[in-house]
C-alpha cells in the first residue's frame, strides 16, 4: 500500500501548494513506512514530471492527456479514478486548493472512500494516521480517523506544511505513464479562460502596515474609524471576506484565500475572528495585533499582541496617542 | 424551474462552545441555532431564480428535530415547500451521510437545479454539495458568483483563487455551490412568517428513505488548538493599552 500524492499545475506551472502537499506526503510515507507515488495531471506535463522525480519519491506517475488540458470535474475524476485503481494507494493526498474542493468530494464519493479535507497536521499512531483539522471556524481542533476501506482521500491546508521541507533525492525516481481511457464526450461542463475583474488595482502585498477590519466593525458607518487608524499609522485599510460581501469595502481590499495574500511588517486585525480563509492570507505578517471582544477568537492563536476589548474603545485611543506623538 | 436548496442548521455564530463529555462534539444545551450563513445566500439565489424564471423553490435539510425551525425560516423567506429528513445522528454525521440523505429525498422528485452553500460554519468540510451532485448523477460547479439560467445551458461565474474567475457552462439539471456574498439576502416579512405556517413541510425518517448513516470518518477528540505564537495580552484601561501597544510596536517589534 502506498501514498499517492496528486499535485496541481496549470499551463505547465506548479500551483505553489503542490510542494507543501509533497512535504506532507513525504512525512506520511515516513510515518506509515510505505512508498510514495507522486502524480502530475494535465496535458504535456513531462517537464514537471522530471522535476518531481528529483524529489524523494518512489515513483512519479504521469496522467497526461489532451482531455486534461483544462480542468473539468468529470475529466479529472475519471482520470484519477483510473490512477487510483492502478496504484491501489492507502492514502491519496492533495493540496487543499479550490480545484481540489471542486474535484475530490466527487472523486472520493465515486470510489466510496472518505475525504478528510483541509487537514492542518497528521500524526501516526501504531501505523494508523490521525488527521487534525479545524472545526467551528477554527475555534476547535479535531483528531479524525478515516474508517472503511482505503483509499482515504486527504487534502492539506495551505501553510500547514512547508514547501522548503521537501526532501530532494540524489537519483531521479522512475517516471511511469498511467494508461488512461478518457471519453471527452462524457465531460459535461466547459470552462472558459480565467480572468480578473477590471478594478482599481490596490496592491496590498506591497503595504508595510495593514489595518484590517472584520465583522466586529458592525456597521459601514464605523469603517472611517479604522481608516483613520490606518492613516495615522501610515498603512493601508483591508478587510475580511464578510465585510466585502456586504459591500462595505471593495473586494480588492479583501485579505484571504479568495482575496490577496499579504506579509506586512504589521497587521492590525480589528474585530476579525480569524477564520482560516482569512488567516491563510495574512499569517505571514511579521507582527500581528488582534483586537477582539471574544477572548476565544482563533485570531489570538496567531497574534503577537492581543487586546481583548471593544475595538470602539481602543481604536480612538490609538488614534489619539498616535496624534500626540507625531 | 424546480429548484432544491439545501440548508443546514448550525449553532449561532457567537456561541460559547463547550465540549461534550467524551470531547468528541460540543454540547447542544443552552445554544441558539440559525441557518448556516453560506446557505442563506444559496436560498436567496434560488428565490431570485424563481422570480425570474418561475417554478418552485424547495428547501431541504437533514438534521435533528430542532432543524424544522430553519426550514420554517426558509419558507418564511419565500420557499414554496420544505423537506426535513429528521435524525438526531445528523448533528455529528459526516458529509457522506448527509449527502446520501439529501440525495435520497431530492432524487425522488423532478429537479432542474440543486443549490447548496459553499460550506457549513460548524464542520466546514465543504463537501456535501459536490458529493450530492455525484450521488444524483448531476454535473456540478462550485464557488459560484453569478448564475445565468436564461439559455438552454447554465452559464456561471466561478470564483478561482486570488481574485480570478472563470465562466463555466453546464447542462441542466445541475448542482451549484454558492459563494457567500453573491447577493444581498432578504429578511422574512411578518406576512411571510404567517404564510410559512400553511406551507407544506414533508418529514422523512432515514429509514423511510433507506439511508445508511455509517460514518466514513469519525472525530476521536476535540480540543482547544495550541497557540501558534506566544501572544502577549495587554490589559488595562483603553488609553493605557493603546499606549502600551504603541510602545511595544515601536520598541519591541520595531514595526512602526
Amino acid at each position: 500500500m502506498s501514498i499517492l500524492l496528486v499535485t496541481e499545475q496549470q499551463g505547465g506551472k506548479w500551483h505553489r501548494m503542490s510542494f507543501e502537499a509533497l512535504a506532507a506526503a513525504q512525512a506520511a510515507a515516513m510515518g506509515l513506512d510505505c512508498p510514495l507515488v507522486a502524480a502530475v495531471v494535465g496535458s504535456g506535463v513531462g517537464e514537471l514530471a522530471s522535476e518531481l522525480a528529483n524529489k524523494r519519491v518512489s515513483e512519479v506517475a504521469v496522467l497526461d492527456s489532451p482531455a486534461l488540458a483544462e480542468y473539468s470535474p468529470d475529466g479529472f475524476a475519471a482520470a484519477l479514478r483510473q490512477a487510483v485503481e492502478q496504484t491501489q494507494p492507502r492514502v491519496v493526498l492533495f493540496p487543499h486548493t479550490y480545484q481540489v474542493r471542486d474535484l475530490v468530494p466527487k472523486l472520493a464519493a465515486s470510489l466510496g472512500g472518505c475525504f478528510v479535507s483541509d487537514v492542518v497536521d497528521m500524526r501516526f499512531e501504531g501505523g494508523e494516521p490521525i488527521f487534525v483539522r479545524q472545526l467551528f471556524q477554527g475555534k476547535l481542533h479535531a483528531d479524525i480517523s478515516a474508517c472503511g476501506e482505503p483509499p482515504h482521500f486527504v487534502s492539506v491546508q495551505s501553510g500547514a506544511y512547508r514547501a522548503d521541507a521537501v526532501v530532494e533525492s540524489d537519483t531521479p525516481a522512475p517516471i511511469s505513464n498511467v494508461s488512461l481511457s478518457l471519453d471527452t464526450s462524457a465531460i459535461r461542463s466547459r470552462s472558459e479562460a480565467p480572468y480578473q475583474d477590471a478594478k482599481d488595482a490596490v496592491d496590498l502585498s506591497a503595504a508595510k502596515i495593514i489595518v484590517s477590519v472584520g465583522r466586529g466593525i458592525q456597521d459601514p458607518e464605523n469603517i472611517p474609524q479604522a481608516e483613520a487608524l490606518a492613516k495615522a499609522l501610515g498603512g493601508e485599510l483591508a478587510a475580511s471576506r464578510p465585510i466585502c460581501d456586504n459591500g462595505w469595502l471593495p473586494l480588492e481590499r479583501q485579505i484571504g484565500s479568495s482575496g490577496q495574500t499579504v506579509a506586512p511588517n504589521l497587521y492590525l486585525a480589528l474585530g476579525i475572528s480569524g477564520a482560516i480563509q482569512h488567516v491563510v492570507g495574512m499569517k505571514g505578517a511579521k507582527t500581528i495585533v488582534a483586537i477582539n471582544k471574544d477572548s476565544g477568537a482563533p485570531i489570538f492563536e496567531i497574534a503577537d499582541y492581543g487586546i481583548v476589548a471593544d475595538l470602539f474603545d481602543v481604536v480612538p485611543k490609538l488614534i489619539e496617542a498616535l496624534g500626540e506623538s507625531n | 424551474m424546480n429548484i432544491f436548496v439545501c440548508v443546514k442548521q448550525v449553532m449561532a455564530r457567537d456561541s460559547v462552545i463547550r465540549l461534550d463529555e467524551g470531547a468528541t462534539w460540543v454540547r447542544d444545551d443552552g445554544l441558539t441555532f440559525e441557518m448556516n450563513e453560506p446557505d442563506t445566500y444559496a436560498l436567496e439565489e434560488a428565490l431570485r431564480l424563481k422570480e425570474k424564471h418561475g417554478g418552485e423553490v424547495v428547501a431541504v435539510t437533514a438534521g435533528p428535530a430542532r432543524s424544522a425551525s430553519t426550514i420554517r425560516e426558509a419558507l418564511a423567506k419565500g420557499a414554496d415547500r420544505g423537506i426535513h429528513i429528521e435524525d438526531d445522528r445528523f448533528v455529528e454525521a459526516d458529509t457522506h451521510s448527509t449527502a446520501s440523505a439529501l440525495a435520497a429525498a431530492i432524487g425522488r422528485e423532478d429537479h432542474d437545479l440543486v443549490l447548496t452553500g459553499l460550506q457549513s460554519d460548524d464542520s466546514g468540510f465543504g463537501q456535501t454539495g459536490v458529493i450530492l451532485a455525484e450521488k444524483l448523477g448531476l454535473p456540478h460547479a462550485t464557488i459560484i458568483m453569478e448564475i445565468d439560467a436564461s439559455g438552454s445551458q447554465l452559464r456561471c461565474k466561478r470564483e478561482l483563487e486570488a481574485g480570478w474567475f472563470q465562466t463555466v457552462t453546464l447542462p441542466q439539471p445541475a448542482l451549484l455551490t454558492i459563494q457567500s456574498g453573491i447577493n444581498k439576502v432578504r429578511y422574512a416579512t411578518l406576512m411571510g412568517i404567517k404564510r410559512a405556517r400553511r406551507k407544506p413541510l414533508q418529514r422523512y425518517s432515514t429509514d423511510e428513505l433507506g439511508v445508511d448513516i455509517t460514518a466514513q470518518q469519525v472525530v476521536r477528540r476535540l480540543y482547544q488548538p495550541q497557540q501558534a505564537k506566544q501572544t502577549v495580552f495587554l490589559e488595562g484601561g483603553s488609553r493605557e493599552v493603546a499606549e502600551e501597544l504603541l510602545n511595544k510596536l515601536r520598541f519591541e517589534a520595531r514595526v512602526i
